[in-house]
């Protein structure tokens, strides 16, 4: 793992400014354009929703100015463009259905743009909460466990009987009176932290080979149990959940995570081939999944473009028929397609912005996941490298999963595309994926600050002893207690006084 | 007419304008990664100061202290640490100033810092000692640029 400090010219939240009042002029661009092709002329409402939306990002700028001021000026810009233009299209398809119903003398369907914007206020919210929260990302190392805990309850949650309910033929989804709740979604964050922290105390035991395939070392056979553990739990929630997307989507995450922590083509391998093997057992024991193969393989084939494939053909249509430039905000038919606002958000995009929006949207979230990888590069201690890479990579593999669905390019799974879909759950989950990159990227970004004695050395053995069992791997002998000491008094990146006492062994010879 | 000609505008400006956010964005990543383009930096480098202080002949540029400490050997190659008036902590301990990925290193292995326009580096307890060039730092000794400092397997440099 190659660490890069170069020299930033301060927090450059004046940057981050500016790109956001450029994000809000997107978003009341969008919104202006619905509205006047949807034939309204141009009214205070649309200056009212732009001058909200610029309240709703400066507050989380404030935030970000108060307590990460060195984060990255970027994340932020890009997290309220995607979520503006997102809000945009929730608001157009609404409008469309709302016609339809009139034209056909039925009452006009619940609109969803409303309650978007409350969701997206919500996580703004959130997304300051964890900023002052999480003063420190490190301090997530030691609930690692603690979290990993709580996201498997969350995701087995909505199995359970009573309050658990199956939306569109998914178990994924908590019902409390009138609200549903998917809480994979956050369950998702959790197990991040997780992953994390797990492998940062188990790298360099994972890291370990013994014999070489091919020329590709291999790890020893009794360090597979956590692939097979998380395999296993991929597998279970494609089994009790019938959601293929999550189990895809969270052993992607560890794949990844683990693959940054070891360093080790050959954990990618083997977990590629127990991927497979999973799919495998899956396209013949699970009932749902063969047909899903069948949409996909034959979209075009026989009945299938009116039955069971008329929603993937349809967001096909609706590509072809935006083309290069697209129809224009309010002027193709996106409505047509199901799911217009949540998992085919991409080809109502594409037919109205066209080739050309769909590959800036795209852009935008190839960049948020730079920013991402930048922020695991530049942060200095291992839990936050594997933290961010996690985070980055999770929406990047969100994004494939359904935009690559959406475009026949794999079968597709239903989940929501982030941060522009419909869905109070997944806002919320992704404005606070994106809090915690801005804390990582912060600590990364942040000059070292002036040695002040932060632990006394003869205070330092309570801190020692307060840490508790759990965070002295004895796999890591030499990131014991001096180095985590500090952490309890909340200054990210401040060198550790002199004065500490040494690790005392272990830290020199390599181990055997 | 008038509305489709609207229509039209605004079809191909919010593609113009998304387009125009993306590329600001990653102009702004560009100088993040390079900082600012080198014809400015020179340009700000050259300019004399308002009020030119005396130096001693022959020391002026070379007196100048270090502005980066780069790592030219071992795993963290081409890691490079912007230096202030800070000291700068050298381990495997994830609170380092620079963590080092070096079985050879110790959690707390060195420590470098500034004293009378010089930086020194010092031993703080490792286990496999730390060398300028040839010879193990025992107590505080000044770093000259472009010395080679040995931590384990890693080797570092003092540059401008």
């Amino acid at each position: 793992m190659t660490a890069t400090l170069l020299p930033t010219r301060g927090g450059r939240r004046g940057l981050e400014a500016g790109m956001l009042v450029f994000a809000a002029l997107l978003a009341t661009g969008a919104f202006a354009a619905v509205t006047y092709a949807h034939g309204a002329s141009f009214t205070v409402q649309i200056a009212y929703y732009g001058a909200g939306f610029v309240v709703l990002f400066l507050g989380a700028h404030l935030a970000v100015r108060r307590f990460a001021p060195y984060a990255d000026p970027l994340l932020l810009p890009l997290l309220a463009a995607l979520s503006g233009i997102g809000l945009a299209m929730i608001y157009r398809i609404d409008l469309a259905n709302a016609d339809s119903a009139e034209r056909a003398g039925r009452s006009a369907p619940s609109a969803y743009a409303p309650l978007q914007m409350m969701w997206t206020l919500v996580a703004v919210a959130l997304f300051v909460g964890v900023l002052i929260v999480v003063k420190d990302h490190r301090a997530l190392a030691r609930y690692s466990y603690t979290a990993g805990l709580l996201g498997i309850l969350l995701l087995l949650l909505p199995a359970v009987p009573g309050i658990g309910a199956t939306i569109n033929g998914a178990r994924l989804w908590l019902r409390v009176g009138p609200l549903t709740f998917q809480p994979s979604e956050i369950s998702k964050l959790l197990l991040l932290i997780f992953f994390a922290g797990f492998l940062m105390r188990k790298r360099d035991v994972l890291s370990v080979v013994t014999k070489s395939i091919l020329g590709i070392p291999f790890p020893r056979a009794r360090d597979l149990g956590p692939v097979l553990i998380a395999w296993g739990a991929s597998l279970g929630m494609l089994f009790i959940e019938n959601d293929l997307g999550q189990g895809i989507l969270v052993f992607g995450m560890f794949l990844a995570v683990l693959y940054v922590a070891t360093e080790r083509v050959s954990w990618f391998i083997i977990g590629l081939l127990l991927a497979a093997a999973g799919a495998v057992i899956a396209f013949f024991t699970m009932p749902h999944v063969q047909p899903r193969f069948e949409i996909w393989l034959h979209a075009f084939q026989g009945n299938n473009p009116q039955g069971p494939s008329y929603q993937l053909v349809q967001g096909l249509f609706g590509f072809a028929n935006g083309g290069i430039l697209g129809t224009g905000w309010g002027q193709g038919a996106p409505q047509i397609v199901p799911f217009a606002n949540t998992d085919f958000m991409m080809s109502s995009l594409g037919e109205e912005l066209g080739l050309t929006g769909v590959m800036a949207i795209l852009t935008i979230y190839l960049l948020l996941v730079m920013r991402g990888l930048r922020a695991a590069i530049g942060v200095r201690d291992s839990f936050g490298k594997l933290l961010a890479v996690g985070l980055a990579f999770s929406l990047c593999l969100q994004v494939f999963i359904i935009v690559g669905g959406v475009m026949r390019l794999i079968p597709l799974t239903g989940i929501t595309l982030p941060l522009l879909s419909y869905g109070g759950s997944s806002t919320l989950s992704n404005f606070m994926l994106v809090a915690l990159l801005v804390r990582i990227s912060d600590a990364g970004r942040r000059p070292p600050t002036p040695a002040t004695p932060l632990v006394d050395p003869a205070a330092a053995p309570d801190l020692i002893a307060a840490t508790g069992p759990e965070r002295v791997g004895p796999a890591e002998p030499a990131k014991t207690t001096p180095a985590e000491a500090p952490a309890e008094t909340g200054a990210p990146t401040a060198p550790i006084a002199p004065t500490a006492p040494n690790a005392p062994a272990g830290s020199g010879e390599r181990a055997p | 007419m008038g509305q489709e000609l609207v229509l039209l505008l605004f079809r191909v400006g919010f593609l113009a304008l998304l387009w125009l956010f993306v590329l600001l964005a990653i102009r702004a990543i560009r100088t993040d990664l390079w900082g600012v383009p080198r014809r400015q930096t020179q340009a700000v480098a050259v300019r004399p100061p308002v009020a030119p202080v005396p130096v001693p002949a022959g020391r002026g540029r070379r007196n100048r202290p270090a502005q980066r400490l780069v790592v030219t050997q071992g795993a963290l190659v081409g890691t490079t640490v912007t230096l202030g008036a800070a000291p700068v902590t050298i381990g495997r301990a994830n609170t380092s100033t620079l963590v080092l990925t070096d079985d050879f290193a110790s959690a707390h292995h060195a420590r470098l810092f500034p004293h009378n326009g010089e930086w020194f580096i010092e031993d703080v307890g490792s286990t496999n000692g730390t060398y300028l060039d040839r010879t193990r730092v025992t107590s505080p000794m000044p770093v000259p640029m472009g010395m080679p400092v040995r931590i384990g397997k890693t080797v570092l440099e003092l540059r401008r």
